[in-house]
Parts: C-alpha cells; sequence; structure tokens
C-alpha cells in the first residue's frame, strides 16, 4: 500500500483522479497479486453475505446461544413499519445493522468489518442506503473497498480490537470507515471523505468495551444499531461541508492515546463496566451455572 | 505494518460470534488438520483440544469449542456446518476431549491442538488467535515455527544436514515460487528439524513431488486457508 495516513490516501486519490475506493482496488491487487476483477468479485461476495445476513436477521429467529438477546433488529423494523419512527427512513439503517449483529451473535454467516463485534456497522448503512437511493451492487463494491482503505490505515496506526484498544476501536472504526465510504458514495470528495471519519470517531473517543458475560451481545449489539445511525449523521456532516477541525490523523493517534490509557478491566475482559453491575454479574452467574449444568449431562 | 490487506480490515467471512474466539478458532483447528496430512487415511480419530488464557475462561460462550472442531473436520470459518461440529465430529468417527491448560502460554487466545489417525499417526500444534480472525501457529509436533494462514503454506519435516535447505528452496527456484517467510528449527543436532514456508504462489504437485524426492525430506504438508 502506498499510503499508511488518510492524508496520504486523500492526496494520492486526488493527484491521481481517483475514487478512495479506486484506489484501494489497484493497491490491493498490486499488494496480492491477484487482477484486480478478482479482488473485486472477492469482495462484491463478501457483499452478498452481508445483505444476506441482513435479511436473515429480519426473518428468522435470531435467539443467541445464551439465550440473552435476539430479534430485536424485527421489534425495530416493525416499529419503523408502523411510520412514527423518530428517525423517519434513517431507522432502517438501524434496524439492518442490529439484524446482523444478532445473526452474529446466534452463530450467523456475517463478515467481520473491521471485527465480528462490530459486524452490523457497514451492512447497515450500506444495504439501507442502497435501497433508499437505488445504488447499484458495483457501486457499492467500490464503497467496501473505501471502508477497508480507511479501516487499513485506523489498523495501523491505532488499533480495531476491543482486547486492545476498547470499543472505539472496534465499533468506533467500524463508524469511522462507514461514514467515510457512505460520504464517497453520495458523491463526496476524498477530502469529504475523510473529514467524515475524523468527524464520526470523535463521538466514540473513550468508549470502554465491557460485554456482559464476555459475550459479544449486550452491549455491542445495540452499540451497532447506534453506530449505524452515527455514520449517517457523520457522512451527512461531511457532504454539507463540515470538516474536522482536529485533523482525523490526529484524532485516530487520540484513539490510540485514549485507548492505551484505557484499564484492563474495559478492554474485554468482563472485568468492569457494564459486564461488573448488579445484574451483568447475575447474568454471568446464571450462565455459568447453566453451562455447570449441561456439562453434568 | 500489522495488517497487510483490505481483507484483513473487511473480513473474513465468518460463523459468528467473534472473530478472535470464533473464526481464528476455526483457522487453528484446519491448520492441525492440515497439518496432519491430506485425504481420508488423515482423518483424525481423536482430538485433545487444550485451551489457555481467555479461549479457557470464554470457549463455551463464544462457540470456541464447536468452531476449533469445525476447523478439525476442515471446515472454514464461514462454513454453515460449525455450530453444529460436535455432532458432524461423533458421527465422523472422531472423539473430542476438551480441556483447561495450567502454566506458561505464549498469548491471552492460545489453543493447543492434539490429533491422532486411525494407523497412529500423531500431529500436535499450538495457535493463537491475535485479532479479527488472524492467527498463527507457533508450534509444530515440538519445533517452534510461525505460520499465519494469510498465504499458502509448506511445513517441511526433514533431517537436519547440512545443505537441506538449499536443497528444498532450490526446488522452490525451479518453480518460480517466491517465498514470503520462512522458520527453520530443530529437535537436537543433526537430529529431525521443520521448516515451515508461507509462499506468495500456488504450491503446485509438481514441487510437492520434487521436495518429497528431496534425501533429506521426511515428509511435506500443505496448509491452506486462503479461501476465507
Amino acid at each position: 500500500m502506498r499510503f499508511r495516513h488518510l492524508n496520504e490516501l486523500a492526496k494520492l486519490c486526488a493527484d491521481e483522479g481517483l475514487t478512495i475506493g479506486e484506489l484501494m482496488l489497484a493497491e490491493q491487487a498490486a499488494e496480492s497479486g491477484h487482477p484486480p476483477a478478482w479482488e473485486f468479485a472477492k469482495m462484491a461476495d463478501y457483499y452478498a453475505v452481508m445483505k444476506d445476513a441482513v435479511k436473515r436477521g429480519l426473518t428468522e429467529d435470531t435467539t443467541s446461544r445464551s439465550g440473552i438477546t435476539g430479534l430485536d433488529a424485527q421489534r425495530v423494523a416493525a416499529y419503523n413499519g408502523a411510520g412514527t419512527s423518530n428517525l423517519g427512513i434513517a431507522g432502517d439503517a438501524m434496524a439492518y445493522a442490529l439484524a446482523v449483529s444478532e445473526v452474529n451473535a446466534s452463530m450467523g454467516r456475517i463478515i467481520a468489518t473491521p471485527t465480528a463485534g462490530s459486524c452490523g456497522i457497514i451492512p447497515g448503512v450500506f444495504v439501507s442506503c442502497q435501497e433508499r437511493f437505488g445504488l447499484s451492487d458495483e457501486h457499492m463494491t467500490y464503497g467496501l473497498f473505501a471502508a477497508g482503505a480507511i479501516g487499513y490505515v485506523i489498523a495501523n496506526n491505532s488499533f480495531v480490537s476491543g482486547a486492545e484498544g476498547g470499543c472505539q476501536a472496534e465499533v468506533g472504526s467500524a463508524i469511522g470507515m462507514a461514514a467515510g465510504a457512505l460520504a464517497e458514495l453520495r458523491g463526496g470528495s476524498p477530502a469529504q471523505a475523510v473529514h467524515a471519519v475524523g468527524l464520526a470517531l470523535k463521538n466514540t473517543l473513550g468508549l470502554i468495551c465491557d460485554p456482559v458475560g464476555g459475550l459479544v451481545e449486550v452491549p455491542c449489539i445495540v452499540r451497532n444499531g447506534f453506530g449505524a445511525v452515527t455514520a449517517l449523521a457523520a457522512a451527512d456532516m461531511a457532504l454539507a461541508g463540515v470538516r474536522s477541525v482536529i485533523p482525523s490523523d490526529e484524532v485516530i493517534q487520540v484513539m490510540l492515546e485514549v485507548g492505551s490509557a484505557m484499564p484492563d478491566k474495559h478492554r474485554e475482559t468482563a472485568g468492569g463496566g457494564l459486564a461488573q453491575t448488579p445484574t451483568g454479574k447475575a447474568i454471568l452467574e446464571d450462565l455459568r451455572s447453566k453451562r455447570a449444568k449441561r456439562g453434568k449431562e | 505494518m500489522r495488517f497487510k490487506d483490505v481483507f484483513s480490515i473487511i473480513g473474513p467471512a465468518m460463523v459468528g460470534p467473534s472473530s478472535s474466539h470464533t473464526a481464528g478458532a476455526a483457522r487453528i483447528g484446519r491448520a492441525a488438520r492440515q497439518l496432519l496430512g491430506d485425504g481420508e487415511a488423515a482423518n483424525p480419530v481423536e482430538a485433545l483440544i487444550t485451551f489457555y488464557g481467555s479461549f479457557a475462561a470464554t470457549y463455551a460462550g463464544h462457540g470456541t469449542d464447536v468452531a476449533i472442531v469445525g476447523g478439525i473436520l476442515d471446515f472454514a470459518t464461514d462454513d454453515p456446518r460449525i455450530p453444529d461440529a460436535l455432532n458432524l465430529a461423533e458421527q465422523a468417527g472422531m472423539s473430542v476431549t476438551f480441556r483447561e491448560g495450567k502454566g506458561l502460554y505464549p498469548h491471552p487466545n492460545t489453543a493447543r491442538v492434539r490429533l491422532k489417525t486411525s494407523s497412529g499417526q500423531t500431529l500436535e500444534a499450538v495457535g493463537i488467535s491475535i485479532g479479527g480472525g488472524n492467527i498463527e501457529i507457533v508450534e509444530i509436533n515440538g519445533f517452534r515455527a510461525k505460520m499465519t494462514g494469510v498465504y499458502k503454506a509448506l511445513a517441511i519435516f526433514h533431517a537436519d544436514t547440512p545443505g537441506v535447505i538449499a536443497e528444498i528452496t532450490g526446488r522452490l527456484r525451479e518453480e518460480h515460487s517466491n517465498i514470503g517467510y520462512m522458520s527453520v528449527d530443530r529437535k537436537s543436532r543433526s537430529g529431525d528439524a521443520l521448516t515451515v514456508i508461507e509462499l506468495d504462489t500456488d504450491i503446485t504437485e509438481e514441487l510437492l513431488t520434487k521436495l518429497a524426492a528431496c534425501p533429506s525430506v521426511q515428509s511435506v504438508r500443505v496448509v491452506d486457508l486462503t479461501d476465507s
């Protein structure tokens, strides 16, 4: 890859007259040695998996193995269908993101974007916007390359796993990736897309990873729903001309600083936060006793 | 750069719920299965799986158990049969035992997999799951190793004799195969050794035949986790 930072990425795109998605496809083909068409087909397959996960989450039983989550996407979709949603049509992005995260929690097939814990945000944003604005699968696939380029910069300069950097690194990164990609998909320049990333990341700095019972369920699933809505908002701000006053690359450094300073108990160990509330602890105890019973059978 | 390409960010395609505890575990199991050998005769009849650290603490909730067994059945990370892998293993005649390991381990997410075929051939591999579904195999049959599964890889068991590496790399050169990463370890001076090579290119039958014909080479295994 010829870029390490988002400002370099935006400059390369501007110099070469390419979108972020187009540039990333070329860079990926150069890295792998495969023809661009091969890489594009693989990404298109991944998009088909995302769409399928949205559909399954909205129609199938997504009760998780632990039994503590499931079917919230269908509740939200039904509520949205009644036409009184505060979010209006943007509520679809939230429902779809919940759907994919619930498919993940119930051991269904998803694409890690960048991780399984944050796998709902990009499909939620992409699939709902594709339907709403009548965009082609090809256009959306380029969007995934754009999201990947943004994630590549975040991952190599900061982190994308909750164990390393808290939830800001997983859900936060996914929101930044979705926001930047959506800005580009809606006709924004590479520079606007990069502003969208910084605007979005600033809103999740400091978010801890505190999964109840150590499972990728509470609060991960609802954070994917919220994340999709935040990504729409960040893309809109950037498309309206709002700039990230602190450049996006500097915001990524802040994520690194904040995540590195986060105590272990707030980095995917279930040792603090929501996981250690009275109810969080009761759920963990309940899961343990159920498991012990199963083990004896 | 820790992350090298777009598909280590967008991907893998996987069965949930956790990229490290589910997809990573499946890849570790699958690498071990492929290291045992190719074809039906190499199907394991016994699997002993030892989980360490976070794997040991949370494996049931994350489906790490079914994922690693799915991998041992040679399933990719997105194979929909993964949730049912324990039953499928039983049907395939494979007994599975899980243990929680004590003592030192190289990473918070570590698994040790010991496999045995009906003819008594065994394979023991240690894998670590480093995030986002990415793994490293760090030990194979007691040899130190490094294999990521990002590239197609060869595990070449051979005698520790002068010139054996030149012989192996000579065959690779003839087949225009470029080495991405290579690790060599031995049990003792002039004893058994293992060379693990990650390649940028496809591993052809001709290459495998040539490597197997090298006098010091005992056996060659191919690990290919690049399809998901």
